[in-house]
């Protein structure tokens, strides 16, 4: 057992106890923040689709996301009259066992009236959080790890992301659930990436989802290559990306699923980011928080976040653990960042223990220690518009326990 | 004393500064070989480690991720400037907005 976690009453586990407020259109999210900031709560959190069209995609996760283990509750804000189907819903979270409430501007009255409703739903959602409290062992066994890098530079290839690959073995050979995922950063990476799957099908899935990310990329005019990474020291799409794919460590990948589907098994997946079909509506994840807000809906606890220049961002729902490689980062940021792989260019640590170091703070945040983002208070969140077929079951070929 | 660059693979035409580099700095790699740095060369980029020609493949990690578009000398930083990749074209913050 790593930690006493919080049992739900649809079987799942979570580090967190969160109250969610989510805005269903960027028109109640005014209402929706004041309603958090006023809670002045750091397990209240603000979630939320801006958009007013429409979106299976946007519905699937975030009925994921209001279902997350770490989520012990949810308020949804709606306008009214737009068109997130807020029935459907509220529906799939109280199914869930979890506490939901709805306030709906227009019925209210007004801004003010949804503000002080939404603040009696929350002492209400709370109150019944606490009485549907429920802790529980929480073992290696019931961890679900996300994985994603930001910000990268020259450092981030050679010390941050191998420390974080390795980390990956350790929590899969514990019996964890791993995933990695900018599939867009990864071209270049497809043929020894198909090689570790574990079937034939999901080998033509890994090499798949990767073509589609060149195809889907080329259309958009750029790659996922930022200024920053060529100010660190990274010349080409095909570098950066052979930097990213080793945070995926070495163990056998178990399948390719896409966003809002919880890998059916444990052990190391690839998650397809790159919407299916025609580019429809812009670049796939906008910034690194919708890629952190994806590993979610796949159920991750937490995240893992390598950066060399420096990111700051924390997410809302789930801890991340930011890992920087870059020795100069960590001394400029130090307040900001968990771990310092940049150590590693000293010759004051190795690759093994930095990544024991890791897996250390992965237990301790487990246990309900806190990050250094959710200290300083970072809860981002941002959810857009895409479109994704389902996977099809040869994608995920082991399908054992319910989680 | 942090090393001045690493050599990733041994197939690799390339090191990598694990800290900043200065003009004219003699760096002695594995093996004997010396390099002098043709320039200063900042933490987490490249500096050649032979002479590289035009359309060489630039290689790291044993894999190439790009191909040169000038030639280069032994000790010179490799980057925007002297390489591209093979895949899609690379934006910095000169080549986007108003001022294209």
């Amino acid at each position: 057992m790593i930690a006493n976690g919080y049992l739900r009453a649809d079987g799942r586990k979570g580090i967190r106890d969160v109250l969610a407020v989510g805005y269903l259109v960027e028109c109640a999210h005014h209402v929706a923040r004041r309603i958090v900031e006023m809670a002045d709560d750091t397990e209240v959190q603000l979630v939320g689709f801006p958009g007013c069209y429409p979106n299976d995609y946007a519905l699937r996760m975030m009925k994921a996301l209001s279902t997350h283990p770490n989520v012990g509750g949810v308020i949804l804000l709606s306008l009214g009259c737009e068109g997130f189907n807020r029935e459907e819903l509220a529906r799939h979270i109280s199914q869930s066992g979890r506490a939901v409430e709805t306030v709906v501007i227009q019925h209210a009255g007004g801004t003010r009236s949804a503000i002080s409703e939404g603040l009696a739903a929350v002492g209400r959602v709370k109150a019944q959080m606490k009485r549907s409290l429920v802790k529980a062992p929480f073992d290696f066994s019931d961890l679900i790890v996300g994985t994603i890098c930001g910000g990268s530079d020259g450092t981030s290839g050679i010390t941050a992301n191998p420390a974080v690959g390795r980390a990956f073995d350790r929590l899969v050979d514990l019996g964890a659930t791993c995933i990695f995922e900018e599939t867009g950063e990864m071209i270049g990476c497809e043929g020894p990436m198909g090689d570790r799957a574990i079937t034939a099908d999901v080998a033509v899935a890994i090499r798949g989802s990767i073509e589609k990310a060149d195809k889907y990329y080329r259309a958009m005019g750029y790659g996922s290559f930022a200024p920053g990474n060529a100010e660190g020291g990274l010349s080409s799409q095909e570098e950066k990306s052979a930097g990213a794919y080793i945070k995926s460590g070495h163990r056998p990948i178990s399948g390719v699923i896409k966003p809002a589907e919880v890998p059916s098994a444990h052990g190391l997946y690839l998650l397809d980011v790159v919407p299916d079909g025609a580019p429809k509506f812009g670049f796939p994840n906008i910034s690194d928080n919708a890629e952190i807000v994806e590993l979610m809906a796949c159920g991750a606890h937490l995240t893992l976040f390598t950066t060399g220049r420096g990111s700051v961002v924390g997410s809302a729902i789930a801890p991340v653990i930011k890992i920087t490689g870059n020795p100069e980062t960590f001394r400029k940021m130090a307040e900001d960042m968990d771990v310092n792989a940049g150590r590693i260019f000293g010759g004051e640590a190795d690759l093994d223990e930095v990544a024991e170091e890791i897996v250390a703070l992965v237990k301790a945040t487990a246990a309900g220690a806190r990050t250094k983002s959710e200290e300083l208070g970072h809860q981002e969140f941002i959810l857009t518009y895409k479109s994704f077929d389902q996977a099809g079951p040869a994608c995920l070929p082991r399908t054992a326990a319910h989680r | 004393m942090t090393p001045a660059v690493i050599l990733l693979h041994p197939a690799d035409n390339v090191v990598v500064c694990c800290r900043t580099v200065r003009m004219g700095e003699r760096i002695l790699l594995e093996g004997g070989v010396e390099l002098i740095a043709r320039g200063d060369i900042e933490i987490g980029h490249k500096m050649a480690r032979v002479a590289l020609a035009t359309f060489a493949k630039v290689i790291k990690y044993g894999a190439p991720i790009g191909s040169m578009t000038q030639s280069a000398d032994a000790g010179e930083w490799v980057h925007l400037h002297n390489m591209k990749s093979d895949y899609i074209g690379a934006h910095t913050r000169s080549t986007s907005g108003e001022g294209e």
